[in-house]
């Protein structure tokens, strides 16, 4: 290859970047003019190699945040799905573990998805599933915590959120659809009717997936929100008389969705 | 492996100073942690992406300490843009710094491309053109981030696929330049030379004669892969899919043989095999580095390797 003498007259201007990246997700623009092929031919077929890593690579992020969407929907039109979706929101962060927060939104709009209309949600709980991943460590409410306040505090104390702990509400089976479909064991039936919810929580190091009916999906709505447990407890039998508040405070403490407790404002009498 | 204590202002490491010079190593793959740990071997070195462990915590941090306690790791960023038109992504640098403060890497790279324009990040490392402006540029975003986390880094070759019309200066030159102006390290990457040398159609000896050797305090080696166009001519593509090619390893060789050994890691980032085969390339690399033990690097010594 050779190099033309230095010539300071020469404008050296720093837009190659702009000229660059400008067809890398567009496959219908033309080529940058600055680039060419050390042979003299033209540099499409080398510019295509960049376009060609920068979408297949981010299709592989996306297929590697939602495994099990992709096994619903096969590899095929999954990858379709992904390059429509990058194409049009591509990330804008380089941490690409929090890529994917609009794929959720895309596959609910996605003419092709209709007839699957559960696959937003189990593309909700993937994601969720890896924000849980990340999210900072600290250690859960101790398994005594509640029985060392007095009965009489216990109706207004409020919970903080451990940094882990997500909440992803469906009207499909949601969990049951996210384990048959996150390893690759055969799929059963799943029955599409039953409405559940999915707590998803990290106590510690693994990632913890439950699904809950709706009244316990109630009450850690309210709890999460920063609502008291007596209101909490009001929601949820307001959604079932037969919501059981004992095992669903002890299920809440065993998953680690909280890191502490703070007493709130009395709200009723005194 | 004998760790000494040191310190840093009047911090004391949270880690062993494990020393990384002369040694062979492999990408660090999590999955791989059981069996590197029942192994026990406790020689050689990992090395990580810096941003896969700028999440808030979890279990990568918790796999990369425990690696950590019992080797030196390298870290290795793959997305600063350093050559990018656009100032440094200031979070991200502090993202950075966070995590070369939590892990005291034994060495720390970043690679002469750019991967951020405008708001899209693309995930791949682009290219540059070669010449004066665009020297300034990447010299003040390697101080940039130099003085933010206070200690040099090494900068790694690229793989080119296409030239810049715009260039005015090869590639060896514009990376001895850029070293002498900011006290960079280089990151030699040897599947690189081969690759771009293939594409470019130039010859990866000549470049190994034209390339400050004496800088070198990392070397890197893969496998990369093969397409070929309508037209029946070859390109090779940097993907880091399989072992290190037969063109490759005697590259290597060659560089050792006139550098004495430098620590040298193997990098395997897709269709990554079980832990004896990637640890196999770095006992292949570990032989050769041991072959060189005699050998002393004659500094300033620009054509190292005869054309």
């Amino acid at each position: 290859m050779r190099f033309p003498a230095e010539n300071p007259a020469m404008e050296e201007k720093l837009d190659f970047a702009a000229y660059f990246a400008g067809g890398l997700l567009d496959p219908h623009r033309e080529i940058p003019e600055c680039v060419s092929d050390p042979r003299g031919k033209s540099a499409e077929r080398r510019y295509n190699i960049y376009r060609n890593n920068v979408i297949v690579s981010l299709i592989d992020a996306l297929a590697a945040i939602f495994p099990a969407t992709q096994r619903i929907t096969g590899p095929e039109f999954f990858r379709a799905m992904a390059r429509f979706h990058i194409r049009a929101t591509p990330p804008s962060s380089p941490l690409l573990f929090e890529y994917g927060h609009d794929f959720p939104a895309f596959i609910e709009r996605y003419e092709y998805a209709r007839d699957m209309p559960w696959l937003a949600d189990v593309a909700r709980l993937e994601r969720a599933w890896l924000d849980a991943y990340h999210a900072a460590d600290e250690p859960p409410l101790a398994k005594e915590a509640l029985s060392q306040v007095p009965p009489e505090l216990l109706g207004c104390l409020r919970f903080r959120r451990h940094p882990a702990a997500r909440l992803v509400c469906s009207n499909y089976p949601v969990v049951d659809i996210f384990n048959a479909n996150r390893s690759d064991a055969a799929v059963g039936k799943i029955a599409a009717a039953t409405a559940q919810s999915a707590l998803i929580t990290r106590p510690a190091f693994d990632v913890e997936l439950r699904g809950l009916p709706k009244d316990a999906e109630v009450f850690l709505s309210r709890l999460l929100e920063g609502g008291s447990l007596e209101v909490a407890a009001a929601s949820a039998f307001e959604v079932s008389s037969e919501f059981d508040l004992a095992s669903t405070i002890s299920m809440m403490i065993e998953a680690g969705v909280f890191t502490a407790t703070f007493p709130g404002e009395v709200q009723h009498g005194y | 492996m004998q760790a000494s204590k040191r310190t840093v202002g009047s911090d004391v490491l949270r880690f062993p100073d494990y020393p990384v010079q002369g040694l062979a190593g492999t990408s660090f793959k999590p999955e791989h942690l059981p069996a590197i740990l029942a192994e026990g071997s406790r020689h050689g070195f990992f090395e990580v992406h810096a941003e896969n462990y700028m999440g808030a915590g979890g279990a990568p941090h918790l796999a990369l300490s425990r690696i950590r306690q019992d080797y030196p790791v390298s870290l290795h960023g793959v997305c600063m843009s350093i050559g990018g038109p656009r100032p440094l992504d200031r979070d991200h640098l502090a993202r950075f710094k966070g995590v070369v403060d939590r892990y005291e890497p034994a060495l720390v790279s970043e690679h002469l491309a750019w991967s951020t324009h405008d708001t899209t990040y693309f995930n791949d490392l682009l290219p540059l053109p070669y010449n004066r402006s665009t020297l300034e540029l990447v010299a003040s975003h390697i101080d940039q981030v130099q003085e933010t986390i206070g200690r040099k880094i090494l900068l790694e070759n690229p793989s080119s696929y296409l030239v810049f019309e715009e260039s005015t200066m090869p590639e060896t030159e514009f990376i001895r330049q850029i070293s002498e102006r900011t006290g960079c390290g280089l990151l030699l990457d040897v599947n690189n030379v081969f690759v771009s040398a293939a594409n470019i159609g130039s010859s990866a000896m000549e470049y190994l004669a034209d390339y400050p050797l004496n800088l070198v305090e990392e070397i890197h080696l893969a496998g990369h892969s093969e397409q070929e166009t309508e037209e029946g001519e070859l390109l090779l593509i940097d993907s880091h899919d399989g072992p290190v090619s037969d063109a490759v390893w005697k590259l290597f060789e060659i560089v050792i043989a006139r550098s004495g050994p430098i620590a040298t890691l193997i990098e395997w980032d897709s269709a990554v095999p079980d832990w004896p085969i990637l640890h196999r390339e770095a006992i292949a690399a570990q032989a050769i580095l041991d072959r060189g033990q005699h050998i002393e690097m004659p500094h300033g010594d620009a054509y190292a390797i005869s054309r």
